[in-house]
């Protein structure tokens, strides 16, 4: 199983390269919207390279809506991921 | 009615020969073939032709940011590649740029052919929309070219899409040159954009109009030679701007041409076949507009792709509009057909000519076919006092397009 660090840090792996973004910007306090300059269709895009890359369902829209931040991201995969396993 | 003067003021390329005008230029008056061979499209049941003429790859990260460029396809690519340029040239600032006097009309024959396949492979075999990006439906709406280049360069005027297949560029040159005489635009980015691939060669093949010189790939195509045997499919974006006269001169802008008349006809009698009649009534309509006879036309550059019929149908239509002195030639056995790039990629290379007074002969070229050999086909690179050119492109579906340019004296 993966572990939460491993998780974190495949998360920004991925996410660096779909969004050419340098993964030192990328820290638990970073808000996509405003310091990483994501949109809506890069929401769109981010469930795409994460459902994939974790093999795992992101279809609680209330959910994806209160991330905020590269660490409300890392909790909701966390909890996916872990969800996924039991 | 207002009725502004409408001159050329910028020019921006993305061509076979890789990025720019100055290397489009460079590589035409060197007489060079852009055209390759594809070994991959091999593999393709039933496709005989492996020629194109390809966009060279480029490094387009520094080119367009991530956020705009996640919507475009190579042909969007290309057309705000070409844009970017044109618009340096022409010396355009932001303000007058991002003002709503400013528009952009651009031509395609389809949306992004790439994008299309990589939808529908991962969305036909099962019907499934799961790993599908936000940004593949922006790369394939047809009017995709208009739109990346509206969203990157921050257009607030009026934006229009011509698809008009292989006259979809000169028909956007056209709009452009209709919306400023108008008066609605102060200036207009028009062009067109094309991308090589597989499908689109295909279909050309299907209807038995792609070359299968396979053996010799700069050697064909072979517009109005005895032994031409089809298209030869090329990709690229050419993109001018389009500006009243009096905006040009308060500017103080360089100024390439003027486009003087625009003719524009549809031909009902067959969706692929060219007839010599509608071919005509373009480019007549074209002269009346521009207040020129046929007399005066100096140059013809021809859409001649080396169809069989095509080049045959408008050698005899040249004939009977400006008779047998007046020198033609075709730029598709430099730079393949270009397609929804052609009229624009064809005008830029055009304005060339006019500056330099020099008429670049036909590649591939060797033996003139007896029928088409009543005009006046250029082989060799010709110095000549080039005033006022016309420019024909026709497109599938029955578009019958013909352009007016006249130098513009200092």
């Amino acid at each position: 199983m993966i572990s939460e660090e491993e998780l974190r840090l495949k998360t920004i792996e991925v996410l660096a390269e779909e969004f050419e973004l340098d993964a030192e910007d990328m820290t638990p306090e970073a808000t996509l919207y405003d310091d990483l300059d994501l949109d809506s269709l890069d929401t769109v895009d981010m469930v795409v390279v994460l459902e994939k890359t974790f093999q795992i369902k992101m279809g609680d829209e209330e959910a994806l809506r209160s991330i905020r931040t590269m660490d409300d991201l890392h909790r909701y995969l966390l909890l996916l991921h872990t969800e996924k396993q039991t | 009615m207002t009725s502004n003067r409408v001159v050329i003021t910028g020019r921006g390329a993305v061509s076979p020969f890789g990025l720019g005008v100055d290397t489009l230029i460079d590589n035409i008056w060197g007489g060079r073939s852009g055209v390759t061979i594809i070994d991959d499209w091999r593999r393709i049941e039933g496709l005989e032709s492996y020629l194109a003429a390809p966009v060279p790859n480029f490094d387009v990260k520094k080119k367009i940011p991530r956020n705009r460029r996640r919507t475009m396809g190579p042909m969007a690519i290309y057309s705000t590649v070409a844009a970017q340029e044109a618009i340096q040239d022409s010396g355009l600032d932001d303000k007058l740029l991002r003002s709503d006097g400013t528009g952009v009309v651009m031509g395609s024959t389809t949306g992004s052919p790439s994008a299309y396949e990589k939808f529908y492979r991962r969305f036909s075999p099962n019907m499934v929309i799961d790993q599908i990006k936000s940004g593949e439906f922006f790369m394939m709406m047809s009017h995709t070219c208009s739109a990346n280049v509206c969203q990157s360069l921050g257009i607030t005027g009026e934006q229009w899409s011509t698809s008009g297949a292989c006259a979809s560029s000169l028909q956007a040159i056209g709009l452009g040159t209709l919306l400023i005489r108008s008066g609605r635009q102060r200036i207009m980015l028009c062009g067109g954009s094309e991308e090589v691939h597989h499908t689109v060669t295909s279909v050309f093949d299907l209807l038995r109009a792609a070359s299968h010189g396979n053996e010799n790939p700069r050697s064909y195509p072979r517009p109005f030679d005895r032994e031409r045997d089809g298209v030869v499919c090329g990709g690229g974006s050419g993109v001018v701007v389009l500006e009243d006269l009096d905006s040009a001169l308060a500017r103080g802008a360089h100024i390439y041409a003027e486009v003087i008349g625009y003719g524009n006809f549809n031909d009902p009698e067959h969706i692929a076949n060219p007839h010599e009649h509608v071919m005509i009534r373009a480019m007549e309509y074209a002269l009346r507009d521009a207040g020129v006879a046929p007399a005066e036309i100096d140059y013809v550059s021809a859409h001649a792709t080396a169809t069989r019929v095509g080049d045959q149908v408008e050698a005899a239509a040249l004939h009977r509009v400006i008779g047998t002195e007046v020198p033609i030639s075709s730029l598709k056995g430099h730079i393949g057909h270009t397609l929804g790039a052609a009229g624009s990629l064809e005008t830029i290379i055009l304005l060339e000519m006019l500056k330099q007074q020099e008429i670049i002969p036909t590649r591939n070229l060797d033996t003139i076919d007896p029928e088409c050999a009543k005009i006046n086909l250029i082989k060799k690179t010709t110095r000549r006092k080039l005033n006022v050119v016309l420019k024909n492109n026709f497109g599938l579906g029955g578009v019958n397009s013909s352009l007016v340019l006249r130098r513009m004296s200092s």
